[in-house]
């Protein structure tokens, strides 16, 4: 725990440990969900929906939602074909029409399975959003919150990007972030702001990797993104300096996001919605090696202050 | 303030503190019970895909798509995990390789030079706020973070503006979506190792447009051949589809 005191005011911040579950009271708690002894694998079942309706369609194969299983073994099968063809324009044809064809089943799907089942929700959010949640999550493709937190449309303003990093206040270098953040805290109103890391970021072990003997870059955009981390980086060298590489890649995942927790305090409309006990700050972090996720808060507060 | 006003102070504070503490309780439950749901009914379901993924991810696709709680393309498109690396960010914006560096384009040099996506999806929304606020931003300089990032859609709104004169602040709204969409997709060729990619046909690029108001899902596809044989620089598109 770390406590700086800025002119009579105190800001305090905390990482749970990892390894308790306790009761929940005035300081973070920590939740993990550990893997359990897997249970026998489920039968996997396709639904092949029907097209109806009265509008002329894209005359196409009726469309199948395969399960991740299947959806696994089709991709490899496809990913041999495709990579022995590509280069010549009709590989082109036959990515491209698999690609779309992929997402075209995806869109259908979401229409018939939940757009069309949930007239009310979705009439709703045809007018407007108001969710109660902003979320910083990493691109990679395998920790999309809508899946590892479960989000339904129209419950989180979300942002993903490289290491899932939130850069300090600056108008000129960061407006996207910067943009975004504002958008969520003042025009939605959002009444939290969850940042998750997760296990094995290609983003922080990119920082990670960085050499320190400050040679020119060896990309065009990725480390001058990843160096928002730096802080992390110095922490968890300091820390854990003689443990492995790996070990020192996780440890950094976590100290990234208490970094980037640490950064959204310096926009204004932050500090004022945790001031006013209209926002709240936390951090996450996904483990998909072990199955679990744990959560953690950020405290801030400016006590009264009294003048002589 | 004097002694007395300091602790009937201090109590109030300490009530509050306990308001929040409840507050902050529930919503561990909420995010606790939200990942075991996600746990059991997916994870636990798929567990040697899963365990494949933590290994290595393999994505086919790169998706750029807007914040919006609404178009989450996981859901409206139906993405797994392991199947398109994101960036979402305000009114899905993809600047071009000389305004430097953003995170849009950390993740794009990512996706493409590392994960060797083989294709580039950028999804557009009606109703976007950020296209809003382009639409109605007063001048170039602002002290609001969000129309110093939409100002780089810029060029959309002018070419909205002529385009679409006679139509009512909503309809040009509508129009500055998939104009905009259009720019992003062509200041994605600014980057050379796309341009490269794209070139060789090892990587496509996609437009889609999502209209949650009567659920429809527009897609086509940047024809680069024919952009090249013609000499342009504007954009021309192939395989148009709506899906309805």
């Amino acid at each position: 725990m770390s406590t700086a005191s800025i002119n009579g005011c105190y800001l305090s911040s905390f990482s749970a440990s990892k390894t308790s579950l306790t009761t929940p009271t005035l300081r973070p708690t920590t939740i993990s969900a550990r893997l359990a002894t897997p249970p026998p694998p489920s039968s996997s079942s396709s639904s092949i929906p029907s097209l109806i309706q009265n509008r002329p369609v894209f005359a196409a194969p009726t469309p199948l939602v395969p399960t991740l299983g299947e959806l696994q073994t089709t991709a490899e099968a496809r990913a041999v074909q495709v990579k022995a063809q590509v280069g010549t324009p009709i590989s082109e044809g036959i990515a491209s029409s698999e690609a779309v064809e992929r997402i075209k089943a995806g869109f259908i799907y979401f229409k018939r399975e939940k757009y069309e089942k949930n007239p009310a929700l979705y009439g709703e959010l045809a007018k407007g959003q108001s969710p109660k949640f902003m979320v910083f999550a990493c691109s990679d493709s395998r920790v999309c919150p809508s899946h590892v937190l479960d989000f339904q449309p129209g419950e989180a303003f979300v942002v993903r990007n490289v290491a899932n990093l939130v850069p300090p206040y600056c108008q000129t270098r960061y407006s996207g972030v910067g943009a975004a953040i504002e958008y969520a805290v003042l025009h939605l109103k959002v009444s939290n702001i969850v940042v998750i890391g997760h296990s094995a970021c290609g983003g922080i072990k990119g920082l990670m990797s960085i050499p320190d003997n400050g040679a020119v870059p060896t990309t065009d955009f990725i480390e001058d993104w990843v160096k928002i981390g730096l802080p992390a980086k110095a922490r968890v060298k300091a820390v854990h300096g003689s443990a492995p590489f790996p070990e020192l890649c996780t440890h950094c995942e976590t100290e990234a996001v208490n970094v980037s927790l640490g950064n959204l305090l310096t926009y204004p409309f932050v500090r004022e919605g945790l001031v006013n006990q209209t926002l709240a700050l936390k951090g996450g972090y996904y483990d998909f090696v072990k199955g679990s996720f744990e959560l953690w808060g950020l405290q801030f507060g400016l006590s009264s202050a009294f003048s002589v | 303030m004097g002694p007395s006003g300091f602790t009937q102070q201090q109590e109030n504070n300490n009530q509050e503190t306990v308001t929040e503490a409840e507050k902050g309780h529930d919503l561990f439950n909420d995010l606790k019970s939200r990942f075991l749901s996600f746990k059991k009914n997916k994870y636990m379901g798929n567990l040697e895909h899963f365990q494949n993924l933590a290994q290595v991810q393999l994505p086919k696709f790169m998706v750029i798509a807007c914040g919006d709680s609404r178009v989450c393309p996981s859901n409206i498109l139906g993405f797994q995990p392991g199947e398109a690396f994101m960036i979402r960010n305000v009114a899905n914006l993809v600047t071009p390789f000389e305004n430097g560096p953003t995170e849009t384009n950390a993740a794009l040099e990512f996706a493409v030079t590392t994960l060797r996506v083989e294709n580039i999806l950028v999804i557009g929304h009606s109703c976007c706020g950020g296209i809003r606020a382009l639409m109605s931003m007063q001048d170039d300089a602002s002290g609001s973070l969000l129309e110093s990032w939409v100002v780089a859609g810029k060029n959309a709104r002018i070419k909205t503006e002529t385009a679409a004169s006679g139509l009512d602040f909503d309809q040009q709204c509508r129009h500055c979506e998939k104009e905009s969409l259009n720019h992003s997709l062509l200041n994605l060729l600014t980057y050379p190792w796309i341009e490269e990619r794209v070139s060789k046909g090892e990587l496509l690029i996609h437009g889609g447009y999502y209209d949650f108001i009567e659920c429809s899902f527009e897609k086509w596809t940047l024809d680069y051949l024919k952009m090249k044989t013609e000499g342009t620089d504007m954009l021309v598109v192939k395989d148009r589809m709506v899906w309805c």
